[in-house]
């Protein structure tokens, strides 16, 4: 007999605010890569993270060229903050992220959910948000199980082995 | 390196019991090592397996979304084949390496 205590992650209930690519597709590869490892997975989208599941925006995600230290022009060197005014700059960086993305076989959005909701993955709209934005459940893609009050959530979320990740 | 015997082949594994040497592989095999899972073959899960094992021996990453094209099952019946950690298991069953991919 062992006595040894399991302290396997058996569920996660990921939380995502944020709408931009990044934001999204941090919150979408973590879901999956839970429910394929057979965890059990929620995942909460609120405020502008609601864009990700609202099916005339879901696929159309941008990446911020402005204010994004971190992002490079191909070749390494810095994008200046000025050259994101450019018109269609973040299209075109937006764009640019999606194929690389697709090139290792990253699905879109829709897709994404797709996979995600296969394995028995769950995704909640946040009601709050979707009050404030004013959406309607009619306005969200057919992925979603539910819009839940945060005190819903915490329901969800109970449980051993339980974790609740912030993207 | 570790070796199993399964239906009376020795065959080299890693840790993780996976395949290092996916040629060893039978069906036979195969039904041992779902038995071990707790799952009992089927023609379905064959024809997926071989999707796996042609796209592995073909250079291809493995990755769930792949699955669907397959043309043999969707990602659905996928992980109704194969509970809990589809992609893992069958590798497993199907004599190949785990698959490094996180998608």
């Amino acid at each position: 007999m062992s006595t040894e205590q399991d302290f396997r992650i058996r569920k996660v209930n990921i939380i995502c605010a944020k709408g931009a690519i990044e934001d999204v597709y941090a919150t979408l590869v973590m879901g999956n890569g839970a429910v394929m490892e057979g965890i059990e997975t929620n995942i909460f989208f609120t405020f502008f993270g609601l864009d990700a599941i609202v099916k005339k925006r879901m696929d159309k995600l941008h990446t911020g060229v402005i204010g994004n230290p971190a992002l490079r022009l191909p070749g390494g060197a810095r994008m200046p903050s000025l050259l994101g005014v450019i018109p269609g700059m973040e299209s075109f960086t937006s764009w640019m992220m999606m194929r690389e993305m697709e090139k290792l076989d990253i699905p879109p959005v829709s897709e994404f959910m797709d996979l995600i909701t296969a394995g028995g993955g769950k995704i909640y709209a946040c009601k709050l948000a979707m009050d404030m934005f004013k959406f309607k459940k009619e306005d969200l893609s057919e992925h979603v199980s539910g819009i839940l009050t945060i005190g819903e959530f915490y329901a969800h979320a109970g449980g051993e082995g339980s974790q609740i990740i912030f993207t | 390196m570790p070796q199993k015997t399964y239906a009376g082949i020795t065959v080299d594994v890693n840790e993780e019991g996976y395949f290092t040497n996916p040629s060893q592989w039978t069906k036979e095999i195969a039904i041992e090592i779902a038995k071990e899972e707790g799952l009992v073959l089927t023609g379905q899960h064959f024809a997926i397996m071989e999707f796996l094992r042609n796209r592995f021996l073909g250079g291809e990453a493995l990755s769930i979304r792949s699955i669907n094209h397959s043309g043999v099952l969707d990602v659905k019946t996928f992980y109704q084949l194969f509970p809990g950690a589809p992609l893992k298991k069958a590798t497993k069953i199907a004599g190949i390496p785990k698959p490094s991919s996180c998608i």
